[in-house]
């Protein structure tokens, strides 16, 4: 089974890592998802798969039952995906604002922050005026 | 219960604020909320100097199998460090931040950002720093869209972007470690990972979570997030993430590379000296190549982390009590900066170096405030940055690695270089407008955080030996993680280890 769940993740990785370097920001983000549920299952994948028992406490014991499966994992992975789904909701909003905004998802067009002009040149300082120290 | 209040008090004024929303209330909310963090940081830097690292275990479960909060020297001082910043900040806002950015949910956002921070200093549990490091990145995704401009939305999708893979790395990284160790305390992963560190799944969630920590802190070659994005915001807003945001990632690095991984040995090592001298040498080349002014001191974030990791890299006490000393006196000057810069904007109307100017004359107060903490940055003594700057390059020397130490001190230099370019063109030089007016008033919000953090700089820089020795005691935990352990898990857990390490060590010799 650790066999299956590791070569989907490397699949996943794979066409995450494709689609995140295709530069247009809504492949990215569909990256992004493949990327996380990447690191999802292989923490899953992580805490052993087993058959096992469901991790209950019997009543009046402090101990779970033997032979119980781990639930830290899901515990894990459960934190992830809610955190995942509300970073990746922002993100999806944000690529409508840009788009909206911009014009554009292509990712070599997007220099509203850092302008493509070549830098201009600062001139050179004068000395302070003299009159201003007299 | 004095650790949980760091955590606690962003977290109560983050929902107060955004309750009060722009109501009169939410500015003086906001500041006492500020104002009871520092306060709450100083009660736990007292605890903590008179009596050792402090831990406590969230919700009654023992550890390792609980949350832990630990905090030693360093994590406590990081704390004050953070409630400072916060205050200046929230005063600096009152002016800076439009009401539009305050109505949107500025004040939430920067005590959600606070609250993220402190709880990444204070966590002794790897998969709950990821949690404070999501937590800390989503305000500031926050923060960085809500003044809506054109060029603020695509700082955030570059900002968004690379931060949301290196958080990906981070998670995939403790998902792994936690594979190979079966636990995510960090005390107990010390201990269990103390003979297992060349193993090939241990080895894997070193690097992706170097990888995740090296682009937090805008290491190279992952730091294109940080200059396309810090010149966007508020004024304020850049002041909190100059600050702090790369400083979380750097404190993660020096945290979880002496207590859960080995920095000194394996393959670590080489790739953060090679890194550290290449983010140092880059950062520094490209704010020389830059024209506006907090496109320049965004390059020279990404510099000043270089010697900071450089302290990691070496990984001899004296270098991490250099990275620690560092890493206290950088927080203050780089957001004074910013805040300077703010008042540069507003006085001669621009932040690009051609449009701006004769500031000198109009005011030679914000002159000497800008000189303070711009001299200190590029390492004059006796200012914060020269005591800084030479405990790493005495470390350097003392390693007997002379090109880093050449590497840094001509980084010294070009920075140097970058401050007196912003010298010349904002104060020295006339304003290229003959009809611009210069005299407009500096409102006493933005000048007083400016004043305040420009005395403290100076008084690390005189006071520079209390200072050290603080650093000194701030790595003990770092350079002993047993000493970590003995805090955490307790003292006869701790002597076991020593002991057996002891054993070993001995059997060794005998060999």
């Amino acid at each position: 089974m650790e066999i299956v769940i590791a070569a989907l993740v490397g699949f996943l990785v794979a066409g995450g890592a494709y689609l995140m370097m295709s530069g247009q920001l809504i492949r990215f983000l569909f990256g992004l998802v493949l990327l996380s549920n990447a690191a999802n299952l292989g923490i899953f994948a992580a805490g052993r798969m087993t058959y096992a028992t469901p991790p209950f406490v019997p009543e009046g014991s402090t101990e779970a039952v033997a032979g119980a499966a781990n639930a830290l994992p899901q515990a894990l992975i459960l934190t992830a995906i809610v955190i995942g789904f509300g970073l990746l909701a922002f993100a999806l909003a944000l690529a409508f604002r840009a788009w909206q905004s911009l014009g554009t998802v292509e990712m070599d067009a997007m220099r509203a922050c850092e302008p493509l002009d070549p830098p201009k040149t600062v001139p050179a300082p004068s000395a302070p005026r003299l009159e201003a120290a007299e | 219960m004095i650790l949980v209040w760091p955590i606690a008090i962003p977290m109560i004024t983050a929902i107060l604020t955004l309750l009060l929303r722009n109501r009169g209330g939410a500015n003086a909310v906001s500041l006492l909320g500020a104002v009871a963090l520092l306060f709450s940081g100083l009660a736990l830097l007292q605890a903590v100097l008179s009596g050792g690292p402090i831990s406590a275990q969230m919700g009654g479960w023992e550890a390792p199998f609980g949350i832990t909060l630990f905090a030693d020297i360093l994590s406590a001082a990081m704390v004050v460090i953070a409630g400072i910043v916060g205050v200046a900040v929230i005063v600096y806002s009152q002016f800076d931040v439009t009401d539009d950015e305050r109505r949107v949910g500025f004040h939430p956002l920067s005590h959600a950002l606070l609250l993220g921070v402190c709880g990444a200093f204070l966590t002794g549990d790897i998969f709950n720093l990821y949690v404070w490091f999501e937590v800390m990145l989503i305000a500031s995704f926050g923060l960085l869209v809500i003044g809506g401009r054109r060029d603020q939305i695509d700082a955030a999708v570059k900002y968004v972007g690379l931060n949301l893979v290196a958080t990906l790395a981070f998670l995939t990284g403790v998902g792994i470690l936690y594979g190979a160790a079966g636990t995510l305390n960090m005390a107990d992963l010390h201990l269990v990972l103390a003979e297992r560190q060349s193993e090939t799944a241990v080895l894997a969630s070193a690097a992706l979570l170097l990888f995740a920590f090296g682009a937090k802190a805008a290491m190279f070659p992952v730091f294109a997030w940080l200059p396309a994005s810090y010149h966007t915001p508020a004024f304020a807003t850049s002041a909190l993430f100059a600050a702090l945001l790369t400083k979380v990632g750097v404190y993660a690095l020096l945290r979880v590379f002496t207590v859960v991984y080995d920095g000194g040995g394996g393959f670590v090592q080489p790739i953060l000296l090679i890194g550290a001298v290449l983010t140092m040498v880059i950062g520094v080349l490209g704010a020389a190549a830059q024209n506006d002014v907090r496109r320049i001191l965004s390059f020279h974030i990404i510099s000043q982390i270089g010697y900071m990791v450089l302290g990691l890299a070496l990984f001899t006490p004296l270098a991490i009590i250099g990275a620690i000393f560092y890493l206290f006196h950088h927080i203050i000057v780089k957001a004074n900066l910013f805040f300077v810069a703010g008042l540069i904007k507003l006085k001669a109307g621009s932040e690009e170096l051609n449009k701006i100017g004769g500031l000198l004359k109009a005011s030679p107060f914000l002159a000497v405030l800008f000189l303070i903490p711009a001299l200190s940055l590029a390492g004059i003594p006796p200012l914060s940055g020269f005591w800084a700057k030479f405990i790493i390059v005495q470390a350097t020397l003392e390693a007997q690695d002379w090109w880093v130490a050449l590497a840094a001190l001509a980084v010294g230099l070009i920075t140097l270089f970058s401050m007196t370019k912003i010298w010349l063109a904002a104060f020295w030089k006339d304003h290229p407008d003959p009809d611009h007016d210069l005299a407009q008033a500096m409102p006493r919000t933005m000048i007083g955080p400016i004043a305040v953090l420009a005395v403290m700089t100076v008084i690390i820089g005189l006071g520079a030996g209390p200072l050290y020795a603080v650093a000194e005691e701030a790595a003990v935990t770092l350079l002993d993680p047993l000493a970590y352990v003995e805090v955490v898990l307790g003292p006869e857990v701790a002597e076991t280890a020593r002991a057996e390490r002891a054993a070993l060590q001995l059997a060794e010799v005998v060999e």
